[in-house]
């Protein structure tokens, strides 16, 4: 089961720029949550922020609190166990163009030396078929390349590898911005199936695919949490005069 | 404008569904010792800590054998600094019976064959790393790179007797009545052209840096994206203008790095050019003069060094290489900060 997500007074700075103020947020699990905004609102930084991933860069800085179920992600833990627990899939899909189907998969996993192979092999069939991919490529899962596969379907095996290891949070950062209809669709219902078992956070430009998959919607612009609400509230009565400009495309 | 509560929304926007459209997938959870056994894992800050330590410490040790190098050039040119000062590497005069040393047509003979060699050289680098990127048929790609590369393995011996037996013969019957012909009114050319002399050293040094140059220019330029060139193409620019504004603009530093590392394997090379400079400590505008390096004339005189002051001299010349490298390459590497300042387009 998925964990929820608090996070409380959240900062983040890029260099001079402060690129994320003050977040209040609370994020349940099992649930999918889309995040909207202009581009540069600070949604790519903010869901960064969740896995530790904002601070890799060196001129990047984020304080404040975040808890993944019980734990304070930047006091209790160090980053490489947060990220265990929380898979990441990124807007280009960058699956690893040296290793095989099956190893990309498994690469979460052998990372960290499990060598069991009867389990692995179950691992990456399941993750695959969570993944919506198994059928195109249980062929070939050891003999084509990771970066072989079609774009739609790398994205699906970047959602496979990172299902692999059984996160408790899925953050998806535009997931579907590079690819087309048919793959974004394919993607869209993964997200709507994969949110019974994870908390998924999903940025996106897409207002549909926010209204489609997500039952909770955040709207951002310049690096402020402007609303937080129920996903139909956000889209029919939202409370903030600057939402409902960005969604009925007056601006943004 | 709308009131609230009357929002015109896009049709589109709330398709609400509460069913997938696709083919239903089946969410299978991992098997739960998967998450069991990653928690268990160590949070890596001891094998992090410990494998940042073991790097710092090889960075570190770079400093410590540029020190170790320094101190013992220092160390063992004492006499010669304390006999001659700051004069040492201002004066012309190198005497050994006299016991009169200094070391400026050394530092002349260095700089000159070398610059003159990265002016030969560049050029004639980028161009083959250009055509065999851009220009050369898949077929003939790989005999090239591998024979440019080949050319990086010659021992400099080899070419330093290639240079005698081949370059010379040609620099004196060929090319040099050519260049007094046509350019010795410039003054670079004139006087006795013998074959050694500062422009066989240069050619020599040219050919055998070359290759550097060529490969890492290359493999820079090979690291610019596609979709950079195709930007340019899709405006209309020709191949050389699409090479112009994306490959070499975006490449710009690389390829200066790749000119930097070029320029010091020709400051340092020592066997090559002593057989063919002629080895004569002389500063003269023709280039065809014989001169000296201050690596050539380590290498032919430090055996047989007599005296304390003669060695202490030689050692410190040794001290002048070692200042004349760093000082060039930090003048180098000042243009190109001057250059890309400002500008935070990044070479790769």
């Amino acid at each position: 089961m998925g964990a929820d997500i608090r996070v409380e007074n959240l900062n983040a700075w890029y260099g001079q720029t402060h690129t994320l103020k003050d977040i209040n947020l609370h994020i349940p699990a099992n649930h999918a949550t889309a995040l909207i905004g202009p581009s540069g609102c600070g949604k790519s930084t903010f869901v960064r922020c969740l896995n530790r991933m904002h601070e890799t860069n060196p001129i990047a800085r984020a304080e404040g609190t975040v808890r993944i179920g019980d734990i304070d992600i930047y006091k209790d833990a160090a980053p490489v166990e947060i990220r265990r627990r929380i898979g990441m899939v990124f807007q280009r899909p960058n699956p690893f163009p040296t290793m095989s189907i099956y190893d990309n998969v498994a690469s979460g996993l052998k990372l960290n030396g499990f060598r069991n192979k009867r389990v692995l092999d179950e691992v990456v069939e399941r993750s695959l078929k969570s993944a919506a991919l198994w059928d195109e490529v249980k062929d070939d899962l050891k003999k084509k390349s990771g970066a072989s596969i079609s774009g739609g379907q790398q994205q699906r095996l970047c959602i496979a590898r990172a299902l692999a290891v059984d996160p408790e949070v899925l953050l998806m950062d535009e997931p579907a911005s590079a690819l087309d209809p048919v793959s974004t669709a394919k993607i869209e219902d993964l997200i709507f199936q994969l949110k019974s078992q994870y908390t998924i956070v999903i940025v996106t430009h897409n207002m549909q695919q926010a209204a489609r998959v997500a039952e909770h919607t955040g709207f951002f612009l310049t690096g402020t949490l402007v609303e937080f609400d129920k996903t139909h509230k956000i889209f029919t009565n939202p409370s903030d005069k600057r939402t409902e400009d960005y969604i009925t495309g007056r601006f943004g | 404008m709308n009131e609230p509560g009357s929002i015109q929304l896009p049709q589109t926007i709330l398709p609400e569904r509460s069913e997938a459209t696709g083919p239903v997938v089946e969410v299978i959870k991992p098997p739960s010792i998967i998450r069991s056994f990653l928690q268990s894992k160590s949070s890596g800050k001891f094998a992090d800590g410990a494998f940042q330590g073991m790097m710092v410490v090889c960075a570190m040790s770079i400093f410590f054998i540029v020190l170790l190098i320094l101190s013992v050039l220092v160390l063992n040119s004492k006499l010669s600094m304390h006999t001659f000062g700051w004069k040492f590497f201002t004066s012309s005069a190198w005497d050994p019976n006299v016991g009169d040393f200094g070391a400026l047509p050394f530092i002349w003979g260095t700089v000159v064959s070398s610059l003159l060699a990265v002016c030969l050289a560049v050029p004639l680098a980028l161009c083959v790393s250009i055509f065999l990127l851009e220009i050369c048929p898949q077929w003939l790609r790989g005999p090239i790179a591998f024979l440019t590369e080949m050319l990086a393995a010659i021992p400099s011996v080899i070419y330093g007797l290639w240079a005698i037996f081949v370059l010379v013969p040609i620099m004196r019957d060929n090319v040099g009545p050519l260049l007094q012909k046509y350019l010795g009114w410039t003054g670079f050319f004139g006087g006795p052209n013998f074959g050694v002399g500062m422009l066989t050293a240069a050619v020599i040094l040219a050919i055998m840096i070359f290759p550097v140059i060529s490969s890492i220019s290359r493999d820079v330029m090979k690291a610019v994206p596609i979709h950079q060139r195709e930007a340019a193409l899709a405006l209309g620019a020709t191949r050389w203008e699409m090479i112009r504004m994306s490959v070499l603009r975006n490449a710009r530093i690389g390829i200066v790095g790749s000119v930097i590392l070029g320029l010091g394997r020709a400051l340092g090379e020592t066997m090559a050019v002593t057989m063919v400079i002629g080895n004569h400590p002389d500063i003269s505008k023709s280039l065809f003069a014989p001169a000296t390096t201050l690596a050539s004339v380590i290498a032919n005189e430090f055996s047989e060094a007599t005296g304390d002051l003669y060695v202490s001299a030689l050692i410190e010349i040794g001290l002048a290489l070692f200042i004349v490298t760093i000082v060039v390459n930090a003048i180098a590497r000042l243009l190109v900060w001057a250059v890309t300042r400002g500008n935070s387009a990044r070479a790769v």
